[in-house]
């Protein structure tokens, strides 16, 4: 017993010693010759755990892979803690992703206060902070945080959208701009100014409301006392009932602009009653599954078909699915793109060095494309309208600001 | 069971001389064994695992301050995260917009989270056991949406919360940023788990227990209920805010979201699975808090609060009396083990 346990450590001890030398690869923290980590925290538990099928599907997504060959060799060892939304734990697990798992990199981390919380961290230890699974715009800066790079388009960017729309339709517009006063509306500000410039402060009457506020009503009556012919609202989706209701019924009829997080056919448009919201637009960039113009198209069955195989109790309705396949579809390219060196370097400038790529999920047009200076993968949208049943897309893909 | 354990007394009282001969160097031994116990992990430990401790610490020092006014003085807290978060924000706000150090803000943490307790004794005083429960939960449901109120959101950061820079170590001791943030919690800790376990055995601490056991008959021996209720609040209060100022440098970042009214809750398991009215079981509670929904995580991803409750519900079946009654179970079978061969170890 005691010399095969002592031979047993010898041997173990001589491996660790040699190690360094038979794995070059090391260099690459997470990479070995047959396997690459990569790491993600999600709300698996708490209050907004319904965003835990993003990883779910993306889980299923590196199954597909491996079970195709992984990528140059190399299987994905795709590692998910809970961190229930919030922010310490974040931190916590990302550390034991990074420090003792060892993770290549990081990987659709799910929330804006959660990753705000290792905005920092990443970007000192120079992880790769990649596709984050929120729409807020400090993702993009390259310059000060040249490791993390979100992926959907942001508010500011679909404000920005909204904003030329407007322009084209109506060059000398009044527009009220409605916003909920966190960084959340105040990102529709920023995209506003970013087409408008100098013209912003005589063109737009700006208001503000808190989350916390029992109705905004007030706000409404009086942004329609300036007689603006335009109203874009940056508005969660109770607030958004109300302003499409109360506008519709004080008889003001601006060509509004809602935003794209707020408009459930179920939790908006009903309250709001369907026919007071006939003619609002907002804006995808996605496919919506329950589009009869999808039924067949290859892309969507290409995601059907992923969907039956490898998610068979998945919710075909849930769009986080088709989210997730998009994300992941670009994931898969930078692995793809960066060969055999997957170094946390070159990790980095392969995911800024998306040349434009089509995704399945995503609408015709709507491309994924970064560069060293663009890290927003998905700038273009296309409008939709309410019809007073279901939203029609119009017009062409319209692509954000260069700012 | 209890009666069984009621019997040795008198074997153990026969003990006593001998014993308390030994206790001076038993007690110093276990002194140094605990702070190597303390000590080791800086040595032994990667940095993500010694910051996971640090947390540990911190939450162990949370507990404390909630064992303090529940445990000992048998007021029911539910809302001990708002002073955690209080506390947190102190340290944040003074650090990001007054450039103070971190060991200045601590003072300023102490004296806030002390004052408010003190102002949430009052309404205590009136409201008892479940009322007083409900009460102060809704303190930690309100705390993270008075945090983004758009008056004090130009100090506090609104949603987005604020960012801080953790202390460098001083540059005469050889330890890096995680190890010295280890010796920090360690030392702020230490230093208040000394006060308050003092604080438990003077007059004050048996007043506190009198009142929470039998408060006519404290009243009929003279204690103001009313002064030392306020003040157990104030001091608990205060202990759990000092471990909030440490928990925001760790972390380096404070937003509301981080403060939801689950930190009140995991603090309270932390000080039931520790031990109602046990020092030492805040540590056990704040080891709980921190680790086992690690664990649960790992053994199932898919539902991890399910096991999390298992785990709990385990806990309490084997541990009625908190992981600090396990200990106290052990010691003095451990003593009547000892009693019965005749001699001591």
């Amino acid at each position: 017993m005691n010399t095969t346990a002592r031979r047993s450590l010898l041997a173990g001890a001589a491996g660790v010693l040699a190690a360094p030398r038979l794995a070059p690869a090391q260099e690459s923290p997470g990479v070995t010759a047959g396997e690459i980590r990569i790491g993600s925290t999600n709300a698996l538990s708490g209050p907004v755990s319904s965003y835990s099928v993003i990883s779910r599907c993306l889980s299923a997504m590196f199954k597909r892979l491996n079970d195709e060959g992984g990528v140059n060799g190399r299987k994905v060892n795709f590692i998910v803690y809970d961190d229930g939304y919030q922010p310490p734990r974040t931190l916590e697990q990302t550390r034991r992703l990074v420090e003792q798992d060892r993770v290549a990199f990081l990987f659709n981390q799910l929330g804006t206060p959660t990753n705000s919380a290792i905005h920092r961290y990443v970007n000192q230890r120079k992880v790769p902070h990649l596709f984050l699974a929120t729409g807020a715009d400090k993702w993009s800066n390259p310059r000060e945080y040249p490791w993390t790079m979100g992926w959907q388009p942001s508010y500011r960017i679909e404000a920005q959208i909204y904003a030329k729309h407007l322009l084209e339709q109506k060059p000398n517009a009044r527009i009220a701009l409605l916003y909920q006063n966190d960084d959340f509306g105040k990102d529709y500000i920023a995209g506003v100014r970013d087409v408008l410039g100098a013209r912003f402060d005589s063109m737009v009457r700006a208001v503000s409301h808190e989350a916390t506020d029992p109705t905004i009503d007030s706000q409404i009556v009086s942004l329609a006392a300036t007689g603006a012919d335009v109203l874009i609202c940056g508005l969660t989706p109770r607030f958004a009932a109300q302003a499409i209701r109360r506008a519709h019924d004080i008889g003001w009829k601006p060509m509004l602009f809602m935003s794209n997080v707020s408009i459930s056919g179920s939790v908006v448009m009903q309250p709001a009653g369907p026919e007071k919201g006939v003619g609002v637009i907002t804006s995808d960039y996605r496919k919506d599954q329950s589009d009869p113009a999808w039924a067949n198209d290859p892309g969507m069955e290409e995601w059907r078909g992923f969907m039956r195989r490898f998610v068979p109790d998945g919710e075909l309705g849930d769009n986080n699915y088709t989210y997730a396949y998009g994300a992941g579809t670009t994931m898969i390219q930078v692995l793809r793109q960066c060969g055999n060196d997957l170094s946390r370097e070159n990790v980095m400038r392969q995911a800024a060095g998306i040349a434009p790529l089509e995704i399945a999920t995503l609408l015709p047009g709507v491309k994924v494309s970064t560069s060293p200076a663009n890290f927003s993968p998905i700038r273009h949208m296309q409008l939709q309208r309410w019809d007073g049943k279901s939203w029609v897309r119009f017009g062409n893909v319209i692509e954000g600001a260069q700012v | 069971m209890s009666a069984t354990e009621e019997i040795p007394a008198t074997p153990v009282l026969a003990q006593a001389s001998p014993r308390s001969a030994m206790a001076n160097w038993q007690r110093g031994a276990l002194v140094l064994l605990g702070s190597a116990a303390a000590l080791a992990p800086i040595f032994v430990l990667e940095s993500f695992q010694l910051f996971q401790l640090t947390m540990a610490v911190i939450m162990a020092l949370a507990v404390l301050g909630l064992n303090i006014v529940t445990g000992y003085n048998g007021q029911i807290s539910l809302g001990h995260g708002a002073f955690y978060a209080v506390g947190a924000y102190a340290t944040a706000i003074l650090m990001s917009h007054g450039d103070w150090s971190f060991w200045a803000t601590l003072p300023v943490s102490a004296a806030v989270c002390a004052g408010l307790g003190y102002a949430v004794g009052f309404p205590a005083l009136r409201l008892g056991g479940l009322y007083l429960a409900l009460t102060t939960f809704s303190l930690a449901v309100a705390v993270p949406q008075i945090l983004k109120h758009r008056a004090i959101e130009d100090w506090t950061g609104g949603v987005q919360g604020l960012f801080l820079v953790k202390p460098d170590p001083p540059s005469w001791l050889p330890v890096d940023a995680d190890q010295w943030m280890y010796l920090v919690a360690l030392g702020v800790s230490a230093v208040l788990f000394l006060l308050s376990w003092n604080l438990i055995r003077s007059r004050v601490g048996r007043a506190l227990m009198a009142i929470r056991d039998n408060p006519t008959a404290a009243e009929a021996m003279g204690m103001d209920i009313a002064t030392l209720k306020t003040r157990a609040f104030a001091v608990s209060a205060m202990i759990t805010g000092i471990a909030g100022s440490l928990g925001a440098v760790v972390i380096e970042f404070v937003a509301p979201d981080s403060f939801g009214f689950g930190v009140s809750i995991s603090l309270f398991v932390g000080m039931v699975v520790g031990g109602v009215a046990s020092i030492a079981g805040s540590i056990f509670g704040g080891l709980f808090v921190l680790f086992v929904p690690n664990i649960a995580e790992e053994v199932s991803k898919a539902a991890p609060g399910v096991i999390y409750g298992a785990i709990l519900i385990l806990f309490l079946f084997l541990l009625p009396d908190g992981f600090a009654g396990l200990l106290r179970r052990a010691a003095a079978r451990w003593r009547r083990v000892a009693a019965r061969n005749g001699d001591g170890p």
